[in-house]
C-alpha cells in the first residue's frame, strides 16, 4: 500500500508544485479575486498545513489542486504541476484526470458531502476500488474490509454492510478517510477535517491521519483554521491571507518566530490551554473585500508596522531566512513587539 | 484574575440545584406502551457568584447548552429549582416571568440567525427597551443605542445599517450592545464565539472581558473550546451525558483535572505550539458519548473510562469536594 515512488519522475522534481496559482469567481456584484497568487511546493512524503481565516482563499487554493473549481469560479491565471506535469490546461486534462481522485485524493470537513446516504458502506468503497484499481467485485469487498480495519473501524465485517446514517459523524469521518485511501494515493488533502467534530473526537482523527501519514509516506495538504491542529500533524506551514501565502517555512520557526506581522497576529490571538495572558492579541478590523482589493500589502489596514511603502506596493514571497519565505516589507521587524504568546509553561 | 466585587452579599447571583430536564421523545414497546425519555440534563448543581464568569463545557449532547436555557426558563424543568438572586424562578410565570427576564439576556453562537435582517440595527437595539417600556421617548432611546453601539465598539453610522452589511465579529457586537441594552445582571452566552475566526473571536473575547469589568456583568459562558473557556473563567463546570462531572477552579482544573473525563478532555485539545504538541500523550479514550435516551446506570462516564472498576457500574458518584480547590463526582480520584 505504501506509495512507491515511480521512476518516470526524477527525485527533485517536488510532487506537487502550485505556481503563482490565481482563481476569481465571476459573480454579480464582481469578479472575486479569492486566490490571488499562491505559490508552494510539497514533496513527497511531507506534511504542509495551509492556515487562514474564512475567505484567506485556502480551501480554494486545495479545490484548485483537485480540479474542483466550478463555474462562476474559473483558473485565470497560475499552473499546477504533479510531478513535473502541468494538470491545467488542454494538454493537461487527460493527464488530471488520470491523477486527480486516484494518485491526490481529498476529504471535506463534513463526511457526508463524501458518502452516498443510500449506499452501504461497503459498497461505497468497493466503487472506488474498482473505478481506480479494476478490482472486481469480490476482491473489492474484501479489501473494504482491511480499508475499514486500518482507520480503525472495530467489526469492519459487520460494519461494510450498513449505510452512513448507522455510524456518528467521527466514524464517518474515518469511512471518508478510507474512501479516500483506497485509490492508494500520494497526497491526501485533507480540508478542515476535524472543525465539525468534538474534541476527543477531533483527537482520534488527527492521530489517525499522523499514523497513516507515517505508515504509508503518504503527503498531506491540511487546510484549516486551527493553528492547534497544524502543530501537531504539519511539519512545514504556508499562512495565507487575502488570497496569498504570507509566510511559510518549518511550523515550529514560524510559531516560536513569526516574520509576518499577521502570522504574529494569528497566533496571538489563538488562545492556548496551557498559557494564560492577560488578554489576547486583537487584530483590529477585518479582512479585505477581495472585489476590489487594495493595490498594495492586503494586510496594511490592519497592520500595526504599515508604512507608506505597504499601501503602495504588494510585496513579494521572497526568501529572507533559509526555508523561510515571507511576503512583507517589514518582515521579522515584528519581533520589536515582541514574542507573540508568553514561552509555554 | 478579574476584580471581584465587594463581598456585601455573600448569596449568590444564581443557584441551580437538581437541575433536570428531559424530553419526550416518542414511545417504544408493545403499542408504544413505553414512554421514552431523552436525558437531556441529570440533576445538575452548581452557583454564580456576582461579578464571576463559570464558564459550562462539554461535547455536544453534554447537556450544557439545555442547562443554559433551562435556567432562562425557554425549556420546560422536569425537576431540580433554579435561585435568581435569592427568589426561586422554577416556577415564575407570565408577567414576572418577562419582568425576570430583564435581568438575564443571552448571546448565541450564531450572529446571523439572531439579528432580524429586515430590522436597521437601531431598531435591533432599542427593540428590548421599547418592549420593557424603560425608554418611552425616542430621543433618549436613541442615545441611549448611540451608547451601547460605543460601549461594544461599532461605528456611529452602524445604527442606521441592517444586519447584512455586518461582518460575523460585528454582528456578534450588534447582540451584544442589544443584550447589554437592559443592563442585565446575568448573561448567558451560548458558544459566542464559535462561529467566528480566530482574529474576530480574539476581539469578541477582549470585549466580553472589559465589558465585565465595566459593569461587573455575571458570565454563564458556554462553551466547546475549552482554551477560549480557560482564558475567561473563574471557574469551569465539566459536563459529560446530562451529567456535571467536575467543577473547580480555572487553574485547578487545568493543572490537575480530577475526573478522568475532564483529563481526557484537556489531553485532546491540541496546543498551538508544535514542539509541545508533538510531545504531549493524550489519554486514550475510545468509543463516543451515550445514547441520552438509555444512559447507562452507575456513573455515565464508565463506558469510556480508563480507570474504571466494578462499582462503576452500578453506583453513581457524587459530586464531592476534593480539595485544592476541586469538586468532582469519581469514586476512584
Amino acid at each position: 500500500m505504501a506509495a512507491v515512488p515511480d521512476m518516470e519522475t526524477p527525485l527533485d522534481v517536488p510532487l506537487l508544485a502550485v505556481d503563482d496559482l490565481q482563481v476569481s469567481f465571476f459573480t454579480r456584484r464582481g469578479v472575486v479575486q479569492a486566490v490571488r497568487g499562491a505559490s508552494f511546493t510539497l514533496d513527497r512524503g511531507q506534511t504542509i498545513g495551509l492556515v487562514g481565516e474564512s475567505g484567506s482563499g485556502k480551501s480554494v487554493t486545495s479545490r484548485a489542486v483537485m480540479g474542483l473549481i466550478e463555474l462562476p469560479g474559473r483558473i485565470v491565471a497560475g499552473d499546477i504541476r504533479w510531478k513535473g506535469k502541468s494538470l491545467l490546461g488542454k494538454d493537461g486534462h487527460a493527464y488530471s484526470d488520470r491523477i486527480r481522485g486516484k494518485e491526490i485524493s481529498i476529504i471535506f470537513q463534513d463526511p457526508m458531502t463524501s458518502l452516498n446516504p443510500l449506499m452501504k458502506i461497503g459498497d461505497q468503497i468497493g466503487e472506488v476500488l474498482g473505478h481506480h484499481l479494476g478490482m472486481d467485485r469480490s476482491s473489492a469487498d474484501k479489501r473494504a474490509v482491511e480499508l475499514l480495519d486500518l482507520v480503525g473501524i472495530s467489526f469492519p465485517r459487520q460494519r461494510v454492510k450498513q449505510y452512513p446514517y448507522e455510524f456518528s459523524g467521527g466514524m464517518n469521518q474515518r469511512v471518508a478517510i478510507a474512501m479516500a485511501l483506497a485509490s492508494e494515493p500520494e497526497l491526501l488533502i485533507a480540508d478542515e477535517p476535524t472543525t465539525a467534530l468534538d474534541v476527543t473526537i477531533q483527537a482520534q482523527i488527527l492521530e489517525l491521519l499522523q499514523q497513516l501519514q507515517t505508515d504509508l509516506g503518504l503527503a498531506v495538504l491540511l487546510i484549516t483554521h486551527d493553528l492547534g491542529v497544524v502543530a501537531g500533524l504539519c511539519q512545514r506551514l504556508a499562512v495565507m491571507y487575502a488570497g496569498r501565502i504570507v509566510e511559510t517555512g518549518q511550523a515550529e520557526e514560524i510559531y516560536s518566530d513569526p516574520g509576518h506581522p499577521y502570522a504574529w497576529g494569528l497566533i496571538g490571538s489563538t488562545p492556548r490551554l496551557d498559557v494564560v495572558v492577560p488578554k489576547l492579541v486583537s487584530i483590529a478590523g477585518a479582512p479585505p473585500d477581495l472585489i476590489r482589493p487594495p493595490v498594495g500589502c492586503a494586510y496594511a489596514p490592519r497592520c500595526p508596522l504599515a508604512v507608506e511603502l505597504c499601501e503602495q506596493v504588494s510585496p513579494e514571497l521572497i526568501e529572507h531566512l533559509p526555508h523561510r519565505k515571507v511576503a512583507c516589507h517589514r518582515a521579522f521587524d515584528i519581533r520589536t513587539v515582541g514574542a507573540p504568546v508568553a514561552a509555554g509553561s | 484574575m478579574r476584580p471581584s466585587l465587594p463581598e456585601a452579599d455573600t448569596e449568590p447571583l444564581l443557584r441551580v440545584e437538581g437541575l433536570t430536564v428531559h424530553f419526550p421523545v416518542g414511545r417504544a414497546g408493545f403499542w408504544g406502551r413505553q414512554k421514552q425519555v431523552l436525558h437531556a440534563v441529570d440533576g445538575v448543581t452548581f452557583d454564580i457568584k456576582r461579578g464571576e464568569t463559570l464558564g459550562l463545557v462539554g461535547e455536544s449532547g453534554s447537556g450544557k447548552s439545555t442547562t443554559g436555557r433551562a435556567i432562562l426558563r425557554k425549556v420546560p424543568i422536569t425537576a431540580g429549582s433554579i435561585v435568581f438572586k435569592g427568589q426561586d424562578i422554577t416556577g415564575v410565570k407570565g408577567e414576572e416571568l418577562r419582568q425576570l427576564r430583564r435581568h438575564m439576556q443571552l448571546v448565541f453562537q450564531d450572529p446571523y440567525g439572531s439579528l432580524n435582517p429586515r430590522m436597521r440595527v437601531l431598531d435591533i437595539v432599542s427593540e428590548p427597551l421599547i418592549v420593557h417600556g424603560l425608554e418611552p421617548n425616542t430621543e433618549a432611546c436613541s442615545e441611549r443605542v448611540l451608547d451601547l453601539l460605543e460601549i461594544v465598539g461599532l461605528p456611529k453610522d452602524a445604527a442606521d445599517r441592517y444586519p447584512h452589511s455586518f461582518s460575523g465579529g460585528q454582528r456578534q457586537r450588534v447582540v451584544i450592545a442589544r443584550a447589554l441594552a437592559l443592563r442585565p445582571d446575568l448573561i448567558i452566552a451560548d458558544e459566542p464565539v464559535s462561529a467566528l475566526d480566530v482574529s474576530i473571536q480574539a476581539q469578541i473575547v477582549n470585549l466580553l472581558a472589559d465589558l465585565q469589568d465595566e459593569f461587573g456583568l455575571t458570565y454563564l459562558f458556554i462553551a466547546h473550546d475549552l482554551s477560549v473557556v480557560r482564558h475567561l473563567s473563574d471557574r469551569i463546570a465539566v459536563m459529560y451525558s446530562g451529567k456535571l462531572v467536575e467543577l473547580s477552579d480555572r487553574d485547578a482544573i487545568y493543572d490537575r483535572p480530577t475526573h478522568p473525563y475532564t483529563e481526557a478532555l484537556l489531553s485532546s485539545v491540541p496546543i498551538p505550539d508544535p514542539v509541545l504538541q508533538r510531545e504531549r500523550r493524550r489519554v486514550p479514550l475510545t468509543g463516543e458519548i451515550p445514547n441520552p435516551i438509555s444512559p447507562p446506570p452507575g456513573c455515565r462516564f464508565h463506558t469510556r473510562c480508563p480507570i474504571v472498576q466494578d462499582r462503576c457500574r452500578s453506583e453513581e458518584p457524587p459530586l464531592e469536594d476534593k480539595g485544592a480547590g476541586s469538586v468532582a463526582a469519581c469514586w476512584f480520584r
